[in-house]
């Protein structure tokens, strides 16, 4: 990762708890973040089509919020044009197989089963945006960019 | 009817330049697909527009001299990856050596701090993208992938595919297929 970008992350998660621990995690890493965040799905979409959104570079998304479900806005998300570059990152408690399996059909990049522990979170963001840099900067192609951790 | 794409990716990238170039009245020789000679010294301000026009399809200029290397590592393993004989992977580090003319532990360092990942990861990455293109095209079982790409069986493909990935060879092609079916099923509508 280049060290003067700025890598822009938009967390969608109802919990209050999840929140504050996803932006403690990111507290400790050396790379560079601005991090946003919205509490349920109807926000979520709100905020990314607003005239004067900045387009994250990652979205961590919920499966599980009030209003309109993760894999609600993950379908809707993808059918916006200007999204396609987007990485989508399910952040969930979920480890079904069929949940797994319905957000990368529907075009979701990563899944992230949450962790309880607060240094393995960092790890794995850590690696998250390693990936995701190298995605970037690599020209592969992004309809084969699944992940899953 | 679905229609599959194949890209000469070396094709297209010579037609944008020139047609980029030719736009901005730039007379120019390519050395490489990534290095071109332009017969004169660029203005900042025609520097900075031929930048942005490059951009606008993921076309970038790079200056800093560790990210010029790093850069040409990154093509040197892709066309490792990508030539048409079995993959020889053991004799990477000499290879790249010898074609970049650094020693192996100079270029490692290198990489490592302007990528903050190393060679051996970046080799992989590219080894198992490889393999999920093949993957994709139907026409490959797993066993001719990872004799394609020198692992020593399928199991240690399957392995290094799972550890990268997350997912399996046999669970990232039904993802594949179905998406195929979904998207068929969703045009018929």
């Amino acid at each position: 990762m280049s060290n003067e970008e700025t890598i822009r992350i938009l967390l969608a998660d109802d919990d209050k708890e999840d929140r504050a621990d996803f932006l403690e995690a990111f507290d400790g890493l050396k790379i560079k973040t601005t991090i946003e965040t919205v509490k349920d799905g109807i926000e979520l979409v709100n905020y990314l089509q607003s005239p004067s959104a900045v387009i994250p570079d990652l979205l961590f998304l919920d499966l599980n919020m009030p209003k309109k479900s993760g894999l609600d806005c993950l379908i809707e998300i993808k059918q916006m044009q200007f999204l396609n570059d987007l990485t989508v990152v399910i952040y969930s408690t979920s480890s079904s197989e069929k949940d797994i399996e319905d957000t990368f059909l529907n075009g979701a990049n990563i899944y992230l089963k949450k962790p309880s522990d607060l240094a393995v979170l960092r790890k794995t963001l850590l690696h998250v945006l390693t990936v995701n840099w190298q995605y970037n900067t690599s020209g592969l192609n992004r309809d084969n960019y699944m992940l899953q951790l | 009817m679905i229609y599959y794409l194949k890209y000469d990716t070396l094709t297209i990238c010579k037609q944008l330049v020139n047609k980029l170039f030719q736009k901005n009245g730039l007379s120019y020789s390519l050395i490489n697909l990534n290095e071109v000679d332009i017969n004169r010294s660029l203005s900042e301000e025609t520097l900075s527009t031929l930048r942005s026009q490059l951009n606008e399809y993921g076309v970038e200029i790079i200056s800093s001299q560790k990210s010029i290397l790093v850069q040409k590592i990154k093509e040197a393993i892709i066309e490792l990856v990508n030539q048409e004989d079995k993959l020889i992977l053991s004799k990477t580090s000499q290879h790249l050596s010898k074609k970049l003319n650094q020693s192996y532990r100079f270029l490692s360092g290198v990489f490592s701090e302007v990528t903050y990942s190393t060679i051996e990861n970046y080799i992989i990455l590219q080894k198992i993208e490889k393999a999920k293109e093949l993957i994709s095209t139907g026409e490959f079982t797993f066993a001719e992938v990872s004799w394609k790409l020198n692992y020593s069986s399928a199991a240690h493909f399957s392995m290094q595919f799972k550890n990268t990935t997350g997912l399996t060879p046999t669970q990232f092609k039904k993802i594949i297929i179905r998406r195929r079916v979904n998207a068929i099923e969703n045009a018929a509508h």
